[in-house]
């Protein structure tokens, strides 16, 4: 099964968190609100498939390269 | 004695009616759909306060006669009058506010990528291609420049140089900046789709940029600021408050100054300009054919900018080893940042990898130089 590293792209603060562990995933949806440049960002799955971990919490600031999700598929 | 005819209601025209109805949409916008609350709520409301009759919120003395309506060569008499020429005519509260924007950016984008700053520089064409065209619809060249910086999609420069140049233009103008700048995510999509495949839009953008270190951040302002003065003389009032308020964030010695200038100063200044804005929009001087003409022109110069920014970028890609998105060339226009949250969502519906927000923000940044600068060069040929 191959995995894909979903990764922080900005610095910023995760305001929200829509998955957890075991979920399904489609390609497109949200899998986190990152709040930065003062705006209100989307973090989008990039495949189909199933959520193995989750790296973030909301409220946590976090910055570039740290893991957001992994998704099996 | 207190009659009828001493009440607003005899002197209300079907004009006034109009233009409340305006002002109403405005307050609608602004409040209930949360369009650029910040300016068309001011602006809306100063149109409606105009357009009841007596109010005397824009009077001017002319020859020793009180005149209800701002006269260009009157003395001002009215708390709205007073503000409009000794802020925006006297050209203080676009500039200051200028300062402001300064201290709310952030130049790392631009810096880690100077590539963007001829994306913002791009899109100023469509500046020059709505003035060509307001020329050749029988604007005199002062009025279709002031009409062409439109397309620069900035509100405090559209202000400024329609002041010095056609200020009788003010009201149209400022107010088409203003709610084209609003209207960003409905105007620019259908011309990025139009001029790009999905295959482009979907163009991934490696998010780490790098990280730019703090005396860069402090030698750009300065350095900028003296290189654009030096080329465009007369973009200083606009480019040096800008530069200004962007050290005094950066130099990290003046946070005090930069806090105020980025938040108590700036919402002050944009009080007073969206108010007097909205005052300059009386029946009598808004609702003209002209006016109607500079808010279409306005939409062709800004759908421009975006088609020369996007152009620009697919143009770079010719020659570079690293494709660019080209959807970051339409956030050339320097509504920071609804252009570059517009390229951001695109990206992300063509590509749910990408995040092109920061790359973006670099020609978005960019493009508020290219305008000042435009402005500039405009003030330097024909003020």
């Amino acid at each position: 099964m191959s995995q894909e590293i979903v990764e922080v792209p900005i610095t910023g603060k995760i305001l929200s968190v829509s998955v957890k562990p075991g979920d399904e995933v489609k390609e497109g949806d949200i899998l986190c609100i990152l709040e930065s440049m003062k705006m209100e960002n989307p973090i989008l799955a990039p495949v189909d498939g199933s959520i193995s971990q989750v790296g973030v919490n909301a409220d946590q600031v976090v910055k570039p390269g740290e893991t957001i999700a992994v998704i099996e598929y | 004695m207190f009659g009828l005819f001493e009440t607003g209601f005899a002197s209300f025209s079907w004009g006034n009616g109009v233009m409340l109805a305006i002002g109403g949409a405005f307050l609608y916008l602004g409040i209930a759909k949360k369009m650029e609350p910040l300016l068309l709520v001011p602006i809306g409301f100063g149109v409606l306060l105009i357009n009841l009759p007596l109010g005397g919120l824009m009077e001017c003395i002319v020859q020793g006669k009180v005149v209800e309506a701002y006269a260009i060569g009157g003395e001002p008499a009215g708390l709205l009058s007073r503000v409009f020429r000794y802020g925006l005519v006297w050209e203080i509260i676009p500039c200051f506010i200028f300062l402001g924007l300064g201290a709310m950016t952030d130049f790392g984008p631009v810096i880690a990528n100077p590539k963007t700053l001829i994306l913002g520089a791009g899109a100023q064409f469509g500046v020059y291609f709505a003035f060509f065209i307001a020329l050749v619809l029988g604007f005199s060249i002062n009025e279709a420049a002031s009409i062409g910086i439109i397309g620069g999609a900035d509100g405090p420069t559209t202000i400024y140089l329609t002041n010095r140049l056609a200020s009788h233009l003010i009201g149209a103008t400022a107010v088409a900046a203003y709610t084209y700048m609003a209207m960003v995510p409905i105007i620019q999509p259908p011309v990025i789709k139009a001029l790009t495949t999905k295959k482009e839009r979907a163009i991934y953008m490696k998010p780490q940029l790098r990280l730019v270190p703090k005396l860069e951040k402090v030698l750009f302002p300065i350095i900028g600021a003296i290189i654009i003065i030096l080329l465009v003389p007369k973009s200083a009032p606009l480019i040096g408050m800008f530069a200004l308020g962007n050290l005094l964030k950066e130099s990290g010695v003046t946070d005090r100054l930069a806090n105020t200038a980025a938040t108590a100063f700036i919402d002050i200044l944009t009080i007073l300009l969206g108010i007097s804005v909205g005052a300059f929009m009386s029946a009598q001087s808004f609702l003209k054919p002209e006016t109607l003409m500079v808010f279409g022109l306005g939409v062709a110069a800004f759908a421009a900018s975006t088609f020369f920014g996007v152009i620009l970028a697919k143009f770079m890609n010719l020659f570079l080893k690293e494709k660019i998105n080209p959807m970051i060339g339409a956030a050339g226009v320097s509504a920071v940042p609804m252009a570059a949250r517009v390229v951001q969502k695109m990206g992300q519906e063509a590509n749910p990898r990408n995040f092109l927000l920061m790359h973006a923000m670099g020609p978005n940044i960019a493009g508020v130089i290219g305008t000042a600068t435009a402005a500039g060069i405009f003030l330097g040929v024909l003020g």
